[in-house]
């Protein structure tokens, strides 16, 4: 059995989808957080799958970017979540529902 | 020169558009005098038009216009014969006299301009009406004459009850023109064209009696629409609520005769359907004389003349019935010209006494109103029948040729004696009423003659309603050889031979004196109350009135507040506001998925990527 | 061989972790759970020579970016524990039933191509390396590259400004 790029990509879209399913079912905004930072993950990992299968470098060019950009994100998310914990003194998710209607 | 023709028609109608969108702006009296001149152009035109037809330089002519329905081959093209040229100078030449006197009669009305426009525009369509070349054309004037006369008799439409007079005239002329378009439909399955050359030339071969009588009692059924015979003459007396001028033009001189020119026109298709001309004559007999009962029991000056009208359209339309065509269009004329004269000193009569209009409240205004006094004996005379005016030729070539025509025709010819001696009866009552004895007038009111302006058109008219006899005399049949060309192929009733002739005419004659003696006797002394047994009849119309309320106005009320409530609100506004609601039901359900929680949008989400990438999946076949 | 038997066991690692995130109840074990998968994450980059994407895993993410979220632990919800009550109706149910029919179609989609390998690209060795990292990244990308530093500027001063934000009605 030869690991082909196909190998990784199948384990980044079960890691994805584990992913998903923690920002749907758990209500803390920090774990829900982290898992989104999972699903970043598994979509570096198929960048550079793809990458390695193609024989191009861009994927792992990719992968860096993305991991930039993640950390940006992850910086401001934070900081947002911080603002919101100090008015509300409640990391719920469902308790910001102002949107409803 | 022909050229000229469809100016006859193109100017009163710019003269329409203009006075009713500027006719506020322009105002009085330049409204009237703009209106008065297009007309009165149009009747130099016509009678420049009209000499080289009569001296017989040059003979009728079709002008085309243009295509105006390719699918159904029919032209907007107009026709300059006799006839045409004939009924165009009555409609303009009457119409000229009248407008000049209503630039007087409307001094002071709000709407001035407006009245103009509107008489411009019937003018307009009463000659679409009798230029046309086919069936189509004329069928579009006789539409818009129609609607002129809705337009005029409402033109004071704040009174409710002109506005319902003007609604009246037009529906009852709807059920006329119904009768009216089946026949025009019956012509064109026939023939396969409107165009008169066609159709009158080729009806001969082409028409069995049958579909000759349906196409002419049809046609019949709209002229029984327009000029008010039995049974569609209700709508006549209430157009009186429209002001005298127009009574005067429309509703006397020219309008009303659109019928018998109809019938004149298409004498051809008539002559092939004798069962026709038989109903033809006996609905113009009957109403000559049923008119002339109720005639005889009005108390309103102009309720007379209305029934008046009515009764003199029954001579004409007997005329044409005993295929005497001619002897109907002379008639025609000098009715025009007798009974314009009689509205328009009516006119005269109720402005100088301040809008009163009933007879009985009249009376002394001889000394007063001098003028209109005289105008209104020489009209008086002309209707009655006395020699030598005009309304005695015309009247005695119709009862002759009635009298020559056959033995059913006898009786009629006596129906029409009888209408003859009433007739004269009460026209002599309405003069007596209106301007001997003693005034009976309220207190305050001076009447006074009216203005020269509204005077010149009376006196013009009683020298044409004293002189026009002359234009066909039984020893100078002047007219009936000028319109021999529009009457090719068609035997004309003639007169009886030598005495006869005479000796009709003086039974009709004593008839008219015994009518004239019966009423001075009558009213020259003291005025009778009238308020009981035939008079109230009379004046109540008979009842039809209430008869045509309940029997065709009610059933015809309750379908239409049916269909305004049940159909109109419930099922089609239901269906309406049921799609509205529906919308916003759904749009309600709809709100239900903005539930303000972040993880059930993620999961909505996350559900539509995956129903996408399963449809991408299934219908790319990647199983 | 080697490389199979590697990568089926960090594969585990990575899917367990993953789940101990998902399913812990306290915050910190989630974190715990996901830095063990990011840790994986870094052996496979380097079973697929990506060197330098894998030190840079290691060490921003599995570095800063947990160290951060460990931090943020800290200051809020350390004790707090969620009631496992689910609020919303239907969402555990339709949550899985979503996440798994989404994961199977995934994966059916790829079968084919990935079990037998696409062959349609000819495949060079890649040489994960710095330099050649370098070469692209300063070379092509160099725009990008640019426009990053932009991004990190933005997120470093908004990040500040939210630190001193109070609310509505206090200016700071």
């Amino acid at each position: 059995m030869i690991l082909t790029a196909g190998w990784y990509m199948a384990l980044a879209a079960v890691l994805f989808s584990i992913g998903a399913a923690g920002v749907l079912v758990r209500r803390n905004a920090l774990v829900m957080f982290m898992s989104i930072e999972l699903m970043l993950n598994a979509v570096n990992l198929t960048f550079v799958a793809a990458g390695s299968e193609m024989g191009l470098i861009e994927g792992q060019v990719a992968a860096l970017f993305v991991i930039v950009v993640a950390a940006a994100e992850v910086t401001i998310g934070l900081a947002i979540l911080v603002a919101v914990f100090r008015r509300r003194s409640t990391a719920n998710v469902d308790e910001l529902a102002a949107l409803k209607g | 020169m022909i050229d000229l023709v469809p100016v006859l028609v193109v100017l009163p109608l710019i003269g329409a558009a203009t006075l009713i969108i500027f006719g506020k702006r322009i105002g009085e009296p330049w409204s009237g005098w703009v209106a008065s001149a297009l007309v009165g152009v149009g009747f130099v035109i016509a009678a420049g038009l009209t000499v080289p037809l009569i001296s017989g330089t040059t003979e009728s002519e079709s002008i085309q216009l243009f295509t105006w329905i390719p699918g159904l081959g029919v032209e907007a093209s107009l026709l300059w014969d006799p006839l045409a040229s004939f009924m165009a100078l009555i409609v303009t030449g009457v119409g000229f006299l009248i407008h000049v006197y209503a630039v007087g009669y409307m001094h002071g009305d709000e709407r001035y301009g407006r009245f103009f426009g509107y008489m411009n525009l019937f003018i307009a369509s009463m000659l679409i009406l009798v230029l046309a070349d086919n069936f189509a054309v004329m069928f579009v004037g006789w539409e818009l004459v129609g609607l002129s006369s809705y337009l005029l008799i409402s033109f004071w439409f704040i009174r409710p009850a002109a506005a319902a007079a003007g609604k009246k005239a037009f529906i009852v002329n709807r059920i006329g023109d119904w009768g009216f378009l089946v026949g025009l439909m019956l012509i064109f399955a026939a023939f396969g064209t409107f165009n008169y050359g066609t159709v009158f030339d080729e009806a001969p071969t082409v028409l069995s009696e049958g579909t000759a009588t349906a196409i002419t009692l049809l046609l019949f059924v709209g002229a029984v629409g327009k000029s008010a015979q039995i049974p569609l003459y209700v709508w006549l007396p209430d157009a009186m609520e429209g002001p005298t001028p127009v009574s005067a033009l429309i509703h006397a001189a020219t309008m009303v005769t659109a019928g018998i020119y109809m019938i004149a026109r298409s004498a051809v298709l008539y002559e092939l359907a004798p069962a026709t001309l038989v109903v033809v004559a006996t609905v113009g007999a009957a109403t000559a004389f049923y008119a002339a009962t109720l005639a005889m029991g009005q108390r309103d000056i102009k309720r007379v003349l209305a029934y008046s009208t009515i009764s003199q359209l029954g001579y004409m339309v007997m005329a044409v019935g005993v295929t005497a065509f001619t002897a109907g269009l002379f008639h025609l004329m000098t009715h025009a010209f007798f009974k314009a004269l009689l509205f328009l000193g009516a006119g005269a009569v109720i402005h100088s006494l301040a809008g009163e209009q009933d007879m009985f409240r009249m009376g002394g205004l001889r000394k007063l109103m001098p003028v209109t006094f005289w105008t209104m004996v020489v009209a008086w005379l002309a209707i009655a029948g006395v020699v030598p005016l005009s309304g005695f030729w015309s009247k005695d070539e119709i009862l002759a040729a009635a009298f020559a025509h056959g033995p059913y025709f006898i009786v009629l010819w006596a129906v029409g004696v009888a209408a003859a001696l009433l007739t004269a009866f009460y026209m002599t009552r309405l003069m007596l009423l209106t301007f001997g004895g003693e005034g009976r007038w309220p207190d305050g009111v001076e009447p006074e003659e009216a203005p020269t302006l509204m005077t010149v058109p009376l006196v013009i008219l009683a020298v044409l309603a004293a002189i026009a006899g002359i234009w066909n005399t039984p020893w100078r049949l002047g007219l009936e050889h000028f319109l021999e060309p529009s009457f090719e192929g068609v035997t004309q009733q003639q007169p009886p031979e030598g005495q006869a002739v005479v000796g009709l005419a003086l039974i009709a004659l004593v008839a008219t004196v015994m009518g004239i003696f019966g009423a001075w006797s009558r009213y020259n002394k003291a005025i009778p109350a009238e308020r009981s047994g035939f008079w109230k009849a009379a004046l109540n119309g008979y009842g039809i009135d209430e008869l045509y309320g309940k029997y065709a106005v009610a059933p015809g009320r309750a379908i239409a507040g049916w269909t305004a409530t049940v159909l109109d609100q419930n099922v089609i506004d239901g269906l309406v506001n049921s799609v509205g609601r529906g919308v916003k039901s759904f749009g309600v359900s709809m709100s239900d998925t903005q539930t303000g929680w972040v993880r059930w949008y993620g999961a909505i989400m996350v559900a539509g990527t995956f129903a996408v990438l399963l449809w991408l999946l299934l219908s790319g076949g990647l199983f | 061989m080697i490389e199979v038997l590697v990568f089926a066991f960090f594969a585990a690692v990575a899917v367990a972790g993953a789940l101990v995130m998902v399913m812990a109840k306290n915050p910190v074990y989630s974190a715990i759970g996901l830095l063990t998968a990011m840790f994986a994450i870094a052996v496979f980059y380097v079973l697929q020579d990506a060197h330098f994407v894998a030190a840079i895993q290691v060490l921003i993410y599995a570095g800063a970016v947990m160290t951060l979220f460990l931090f943020v632990i800290m200051l809020i919800g350390v004790d707090k524990t969620e009631d496992t009550a689910e609020q919303i109706p239907y969402q555990r149910p339709l949550a899985i039933v979503v996440t798994v029919g989404f994961a199977t179609v995934i994966l059916i989609a790829g079968a084919q191509a990935w079990i037998t390998g696409s062959n349609l690209f000819e495949v060079d060795d890649l040489n994960g390396t710095i330099e050649t990292v370098a070469d692209a990244l300063f070379g092509t990308w160099m725009l990008a590259f640019l426009s990053t530093i932009f991004l990190l500027t933005i997120a470093a001063v908004g990040s500040i400004a939210l630190a001193y934000y109070s609310g509505p009605g206090e200016e700071s």
